[in-house]
């Protein structure tokens, strides 16, 4: 009988295929980064986590309750829902402040960072090799961070990135609502080669977030920036 | 012959689904534009009746007015359910903010699974929901209501309507989700125009006049459906009877197998429990009902009373909740909000083949017990075919009420004093008014001054003042005669000495008069307390700002 999802082989290995990438690309002030990165991550997260499963016999499962809250940012103007489990906040804060601390320490100038959030699929593998991690989905956040003069300029930057932020959101979901490739949903005995299941309220599917640091921007994306800053003081 | 794909079970099933769907859909989008941050928990357990797998609250007056909307039907080709949010400032004036659209196409997914993929993908669309609706302008607008405005939701099914929203609107798709029977999808369309108007406009007082002026908009397709308010008052629920959520008898227990699709398993249980009391099972906390203006001296709020218009025990004392009947089969055009800032027009007749827009606020039912169909009520047949609460649509057992504006800074005017004439044009307050009203309104004409009264008794206040602080500071002086010099004139109908007596006080404050009828008796009984403790506490400092006056 057709279905939506591949079908499993043997060894249960998704069909080979391109990790969809998605790239979001945004410019902060410095003590946005934080907020900006988080608001991101949680939004992805919040469509790629379930309920966590209980499986019974005969290969059945229930899933549990996934709760959401708002968050209210304090440098954006700008709110967002993030799933209700502070183990997962405190594990994006985490891979969210490293970039921040960064960031700040080159206060000064301009920076350029980048966060990655990878989703993944494991693939056990016979000793002595060890298990495969095969992507599946790739968010890229690109962030541009300026430095801004006077209150006034970081006034609009707050309203203006929580436009920005807006907009990424809609994009986020305009790629959630694709339907594309996701993961089958695993036995008891595999389900750990696709979701993590450390967290106890919640069960994200397995994901990595890494971070790189660039220098000093280009100084078109800075003047950009300012420019747009400007204009917006000069209405 | 698309339903031969489809086994009667899972049709069932995925009605069941498209209409939880819906309900859940509005929850979320009310909830959105309370004005509160929403917090609910995840729960590793299934409790099982947490449909989609998402801790979403179900505010059972939402879901009420979601159901009646809907009246037993799905979304289906041309039958959309929408949710509009408006805005209303508490001057009377409303503009249509967004419309959210859950509407089916004709594409068809045949192979989709019913019981696996369409259900874990309208979770999904409903956290695309969750985000999305925090991402639109009112989003900000509606957290900060309260003082000058406040958000209504209406819902409605049928044809989207979307020409309130005014020139250029914008449109965000939330998501769709393929099904053997069609394609829901779910999007927005939100005004633009809003966008100039940034959030902190509205935390100026003025001037909000000036700018609602250029979106007002005339509704060309009143539609039956009344308006609420998206926050209402907490903890009123001093037997507010709106039965908590049927579903909540109907346990989606969600049993997903990973063995082939041919053994998918999904089983909707329904559990008999015992039928909750109806209570209002409001976990949100919200403030005080938004157009509740209270300032120190009286609490002006918007009051309703049983209309005269023959319907409905006339034995209510006190706020009751609308409840309507508005559809085309009960037609009676009570209150056109939005066409204009003054009084809504009152016919004396109900007028068949029309239909009104209703607003209305949840206020406490005080005795009034709201007859829904009962949980435990024929839950098998209301699935597609028409819903078995027809009890809530008879306008004999209903009381309607009036909406009672307010003319002015928060004075009171019965409706039935308010001619037709008035009421066409924008913001009528601001016309000449009439001539009825204004002898009614302590603050155009003063009471006549006690010509008889005799000249011991002494205190100079006007008489409109009842007794309030402002006058008891003359009291200590006693006046025995007036006779100013030349005081007589022929030319006025007073003379100096009356019109000094008259207005050596400033006119009394309208919203310290008592009001016409307006307010009920209970209720001025019920904040007499609450006034009387804050001006005991804050006696010292009225005694202060006295002393600064002599």
């Amino acid at each position: 009988q057709p279905h939506n999802n591949p079908v499993p082989g043997s060894s249960g290995r998704p069909p080979a295929m391109n990790c969809r990438a998605e790239v979001l690309e945004v410019s902060v002030e410095g003590r946005q980064v934080e907020e900006a990165a988080l608001a991101v991550l949680h939004t992805v997260l919040l469509h790629r986590s379930t309920g966590k499963f209980h499986y019974k016999k005969e290969g059945t499962y229930s899933i549990g309750t996934v709760g959401t809250q708002d968050v209210d940012c304090d440098f954006i103007d700008f709110a967002y829902v993030r799933v209700s489990s502070e183990e997962l906040d405190r594990a994006l804060r985490k891979a969210g402040a490293v970039p921040r601390q960064d960031a700040l320490r080159s206060s000064g100038s301009d920076g350029m960072g980048q966060i990655s959030l990878e989703f993944y699929q494991k693939k056990k593998s016979r000793w002595p090799f060890s298990d495969e991690c095969i992507p599946w989905e790739l968010w890229t956040i690109k962030v541009n961070v300026v430095n801004l003069a006077n209150e006034q300029e970081r006034q609009i930057c707050r309203e203006k990135v929580g436009e920005k932020l807006c907009e990424k959101i809609i994009n986020i979901v305009e790629v959630m609502n694709r339907h594309e490739y996701l993961p089958k949903m695993p036995t008891q005995s595999e389900v750990d080669n696709v979701f993590d299941t450390s967290l106890k309220d919640v069960q994200p599917y397995l994901y990595k977030i890494s971070y790189q640091i660039t220098d000093s921007l280009g100084t078109s994306v800075t003047t950009t920036m300012r420019r747009l800053i400007k204009d917006t003081l000069a209405l | 012959a698309m339903d031969t794909d489809l086994s009667s079970q899972d049709r069932k099933d995925l009605d069941k689904f498209i209409k939880f769907f819906a309900l859940k859909t509005v929850q979320v989008i009310v909830q959105a534009r309370l004005g509160e941050k929403i917090c609910t928990r995840s729960s590793s357990s299934p409790t099982g009746s947490d449909w989609f797998n998402l801790a979403i609250k179900d505010i059972p007056e939402v879901t009420h007015e979601a159901k009646k909307a809907l009246a037993g039907q799905l979304p289906a080709v041309g039958r959309s359910m929408c949710v509009e949010i408006s805005l209303k400032t508490s001057e009377g004036d409303s503009m249509e903010l967004e419309i959210w659209c859950l509407e089916m196409n004709e594409k068809c997914d045949k192979e989709i699974k019913v019981s696996y993929t369409v259900y874990n993908r309208l979770s999904l669309l409903l956290k695309s929901l969750l985000a999305i609706t925090r991402v639109t302008p009112a989003y900000r607008l509606s957290r900060k209501q309260g003082h000058e405005y406040v958000i209504l939701y209406r819902i409605y099914f049928g044809e989207v309507q979307l020409s309130g929203l005014g020139e250029g609107f914008q449109t965000v798709r939330v998501g769709t989700v393929g099904t053997p029977v069609g394609t829901i999808t779910l999007s927005c369309a939100y005004r633009i125009n809003l966008a100039f108007m940034s959030t902190r406009q509205f935390e100026r007082t003025p001037p909000i006049m000036g700018i609602i002026i250029d979106h007002f908009v005339d509704r060309p397709y009143p539609s039956s459906s009344p308006m609420h308010p998206c926050n209402y008052r907490a903890g009123e629920d001093n037997g507010v009877v709106y039965p908590s959520v049927e579903d909540s008898q109907e346990v989606c227990t969600t049993s997903f197998s990973t063995s082939p699709p041919s053994q998918c398993v999904f089983t909707v249980t329904k559990a008999h429990f015992q039928t909750p009391p109806p209570v209002v099972t409001d976990t949100l906390k919200v403030p005080v009902m938004g157009l509740a203006f209270s300032h120190q001296l009286s609490s002006s709020r918007l009051s309703y009373q049983p209309a005269a218009l023959g319907v409905g025990s006339a034995d209510m004392g006190y706020p009751v909740i609308f409840a309507g009947g508005l559809n085309a089969a009960h037609p009676h055009q009570l209150i056109g909000p939005g066409k204009e800032g003054g009084v809504p027009p009152v016919p004396s007749q109900p007028a068949h083949g029309t239909q009104a827009d209703q607003e209305r606020m949840c206020t406490p039912l005080d005795g009034v017990h709201y007859s829904a169909a009962t949980p435990s009520s024929s839950e098998d047949t209301e699935t597609v075919s028409n819903s078995s609460e027809g009890k809530c649509g008879s306008p004999h057992d209903l009381l309607e009420t009036i909406f009672i504006r307010k003319v002015g800074a928060f004075v009171n005017k019965p409706i039935n004093q308010v001619t037709m004439a008035n009421l066409d044009i924008p913001f009528a307050m601001f016309a000449p008014k009439n001539v009825e009203l204004e002898d009614n309104d302590p603050m155009v004409n003063p009471p006549d001054s006690p010509e008889a009264e005799s000249p011991l008794q002494g205190s100079l206040h006007s008489e409109g003042s009842s007794g309030s602080s402002t006058g008891n500071t003359h009291d200590d002086f006693v006046m025995i005669d007036f006779k100013p010099a030349f005081s007589k004139d022929d030319i006025l109908p007073m003379d100096l000495g009356t019109f000094y007596r008259e207005f050596q006080n400033p006119p009394q404050l309208s919203s310290l008069s008592i009001d016409i009828g307006a307010q009920s008796m209970a209720e001025d009984l019920d904040s007499l307390p609450e006034k009387l403790a804050v001006h005991e506490k804050n006696v010292k400092e009225f005694d202060a700002f006295v002393e600064t006056l002599q």
